[in-house]
């Protein structure tokens, strides 16, 4: 008799639905082997921003005092399974409302499961995921990242899918019988119940040894403590840069050493440096400021800083000068001016390859139509 | 030693809790989602609503329910809090059950509004979703929020389950409705814990609902064309001690209608046997914690790590803080050596910079024969975890009180602070 805890990391607003959905399923499956449940969300995460890491929690118990330890917390911090809906998400978690970005699997119980919604093969995702000290195991649910937010719900299956894994890896948590039936009793589609077991039957998981991994170490922030801070909620601003490479040494804007902004991304600006005509209209547009002015006045995106709004891309005149790509190509948040100047031809190849990902669409999941075609491709 | 017989349904129990009334049906539903079911059981005439985090959740649920044909009733979201409690106040006035709530400084902005209401004997009944005073725009649960009114006539109850804020609810209307009373209620529901988490809810039926509660009767003190009468008029210093002494009256007369309601609420439902207060664990109690709302859940947890080191400890939840439980009080807590008593509130510049239960739990203890000490805990501000950790850090503290060593009780001790 134990309880069991299932963490959900989401893309705020645009998977808040599917999240939900997730962890509804899991305690409503839980009444049906007899058990008690509670799902929730971490309460500092909303509002929810769009595209900024989120978490929900489902809770599996067996009695009325077990739940008891978790009707007061934010987050649960000993999961069996992380679900993790947008593979993206993979490279760490900064929430909006604090400060350090937090590693998908930090949550994890040693031998937990993470489960990834994604295209990207084990391997892929490996090279993203941030190394632990204990073993774990990663699962992948086959599949694009899916759009069920606050305003549109694309009926994907996405959420039964990923139930009907989570019955198949953590069969303590809620069994395929309990999900089914809950399933069928929620959204009375049989198709939802076919999808789910199809999932279930699919999922393999491989394990991952202790080291495995990102070997990058997250940005961290320390809290003080009351008697450090300063009084009166005075906080210093972050001091404004003025020239720090000399007059022609080109010009970085102040940026706060601990809140960045990265992982809010889902894709990212390449910019073609060749066709750059320095205009500007990037640099003055981008809402958070976050490109660099070279030495010689090309403008160069700071990708800790970037958000992936891809505004850069919509207000650049030069056709392919600025392309959105997908996050997933990417392994680190390189200067790509520093690249382009140190070996032009190079970048050019790189730039080739990471162009050939770019996706036709702007910020985060707006979503094109075609629903009715991508629900049969993805349920046939 | 057993712990107090739970007021929850047990696991399981498909179609309602044993012994529970034919209809009940059980959901999955947040703490704000059971106030508004509650709403739409006492068939509220009118609701009004303006947004603030966790309240704004209850305004979500009800506007659902209105658009989904479940629930009809007068919805008006207002430009401000003032106007939103402004509007059901006189709603009230004119025969209508009324809703309405808000958190945080969105409560403060009511304050006038607040205050009058429960001088009209107008029985509001409103949720307070729990948080912070803000700045800089913390959202997470402290008590000081509704605590701000408790004074001024409001009857004030904190509710620890999703299930308690719904029968909260609806026992609410029975005693603010009632002619002895006519006071406004609030509830008070911990932002996040409770207005954000889903567990499982039974949630009754109308019939079983209209059954309990009778109709909102404000009989000749209606504001009617028929029944030609002024409400608040000019008064000065010849006339407003006795109103206010009426005031007092009523919320004397509360105690009563709040024991008859859970008697007539627990027959009916099955739920909701000890109205004020709630006892943990007490029956052989040395020391006692005492505290309101989610925070007996790690209290709770804690209690039974230390009972199975053999430690003899207990634990009173405070269900309603106005009108005050002072009898039930000293009856709980007359036999323990000492007290610890957990605030989500703070009282700056009070008595020992004590919490607000802490110093109005000491004033309701002072007059018996045997005193306990009473050390007062300040924790959880502006939603932080109270981990049993926590609880059990405190219950050291009060076991060492009792024995006459450690720090005393004239000290405030802030816990899980960073220093």
């Amino acid at each position: 008799m134990s309880t069991s805890t299932v963490e959900i990391i989401y893309r705020g607003v645009f998977q808040k639905t599917l999240a939900k959905n997730i962890c509804r399923g899991v305690v409503l499956a839980a009444r049906k082997e007899g058990k008690i449940g509670l799902a929730f969300g971490r309460y500092s995460d909303s509002p929810e921003r769009n595209g900024i890491p989120a978490k929900q929690f489902a809770v599996v118990a067996h009695t009325e005092e077990e739940l008891q330890e978790f009707l007061s917390r934010y987050e649960p911090d000993n999961n069996d399974i992380t679900i993790v809906t947008d593979d993206t998400l993979c490279k760490g978690a900064e929430s909006w409302s604090w400060n350090g970005l937090q590693p998908v699997n930090t949550m994890l119980k040693p031998g937990g499961t993470l489960l990834v919604a994604s295209m990207q093969s084990h391997d892929d995702l490996v090279k993203d995921i941030h190394r632990r000290d204990h073993p774990y195991h990663l699962a992948v649910v086959k599949g694009s990242t899916s759009f069920s937010g606050m305003f549109v719900y694309k009926d994907d299956h996405t959420d039964v899918r990923l139930l009907g894994a989570l019955a198949s890896l953590a069969p303590h948590v809620v069994g395929l019988g309990a999900v089914t039936e809950a399933i069928r009793e929620q959204w009375k589609s049989d198709l939802k119940v076919d999808s789910a077991k199809r999932a279930s039957d699919l999922i393999r998981s491989l394990p991952i040894r202790p080291g495995q991994g990102n070997p990058e170490t997250p940005h961290a922030f320390e809290l003080p403590g009351w008697k450090k801070m300063g009084e009166g909620l005075a906080i210093p601003g972050i001091p404004v840069r003025e020239h720090p490479h000399g007059w022609d040494g080109g010009f970085v804007p102040g940026r706060s050493p601990t809140f960045k902004k990265f992982s809010t991304r889902t894709q990212r600006p390449v910019v073609n440096f060749d066709t750059c005509k320095k205009c500007t209209l990037c640099w003055l547009q981008c809402p958070d400021s976050s490109f660099n002015i070279a030495a010689d006045g090309l403008y160069d995106p700071d990708l800790e800083a970037c958000c992936g709004c891809g505004v850069c891309e919509a207000v650049c005149p030069v056709a392919g000068c600025v392309t959105m790509v997908r996050e997933e190509v990417f392994q680190d948040n390189q200067s790509q001016w520093q690249r382009w100047s140190k070996d032009k031809a190079g970048y050019k190849a790189l730039l080739a390859g990471w162009t050939a990902h770019h996706e036709a669409r702007s910020h985060g999941y707006h979503h094109r139509g075609q629903y009715a075609e991508e629900i049969a491709n993805e349920t046939r | 030693m057993k712990p107090a017989e739970s007021t929850r349904p047990k696991p399981g129990a498909a179609g309602g809790a044993p012994g529970a009334p034919r209809g009940e049906s059980e959901e999955l539903i947040s703490g704000s989602e059971a106030i508004a079911h509650a709403c739409r059981l006492a068939d509220v005439d009118v609701i009004t609503a303006y947004p603030i985090r966790p309240y704004d959740t209850v305004m979500q649920y009800v506007s659902q329910m209105i658009s989904n044909g479940e629930f009809d009733c007068e919805y008006i979201v207002a430009e401000s809090e003032h106007s939103q409690f402004e509007v059901v106040k006189h709603a009230s006035a004119v025969g209508a059950r009324v809703f309405t709530g808000s958190s945080g400084v969105g409560w403060l902005y009511a304050f006038e509004p607040l205050a009058v209401t429960a001088g009209l004997r107008l029985p509001m009944v409103a949720m307070v979703g729990n948080r912070a005073l803000d700045d800089p725009g913390a959202f997470g649960v402290e008590h000081n929020d509704a605590l701000a009114v408790r004074d001024l006539g409001w009857m004030l109850n904190w509710v620890d389950t999703a299930q308690e804020a719904l029968d909260t609810a609806l026992i609410a209307y029975r005693v603010a409705e009632d002619p002895r009373v006519f006071l406004p209620c609030a509830i008070s529901c911990d932002g996040a814990f409770l207005t954000h988490s889903q567990s499982i809810v039974h949630v009754p039926s109308q019939e079983a609902v209209r059954a309990f509660l009778p109709p909102y009767n404000r009989g000749d003190k209606q504001l009617h064309p028929d029944n030609p009468i002024t409400i608040a008029p000019q008064v000065n210093e010849d006339w407003l001690m006795e109103i206010r002494r009426q005031n007092d009256a009523a919320m004397r007369r509360a105690r009563e209608v709040i024991m008859e309601a859970y008697v007539e609420f627990h027959a009916k439902f099955g739920r909701g046997e000890e109205p004020f207060i709630e006892r943990y664990m007490m029956d052989d109690a040395e020391v006692a914690l005492v505290g309101m709302g989610t925070l007996a859940m790690p209290v709770k947890v804690a209690v039974r790590k230390l009972r199975k080191e053999g430690k003899k400890v207990g634990f009173v939840r405070v269900r309603w803080f106005r009108p005050f439980p002072t009898p039930e009080l000293q009856a709980a807590l007359a036999g323990v050596r000492a007290v610890g008593v957990i605030d989500r509130d703070y009282g700056y510049g009070s008595a020992f910079h004590a919490g607000v239960l802490a110093n109005d739990l000491r004033s309701a203890l002072y007059p018996l024969e045997r005193r306990p000490k009473i050390l007062s805990f300040i924790a959880g501000l502006g939603g932080r975890e109270v981990s049993s950790e926590n609880v059990m850090d405190i219950v050291t503290r009060v076991f060492r009180a009792g024995e006459g060593k450690g720090s005393g009780d004239q000290e405030t001790t802030w816990i899980g602070v960073r220093e």
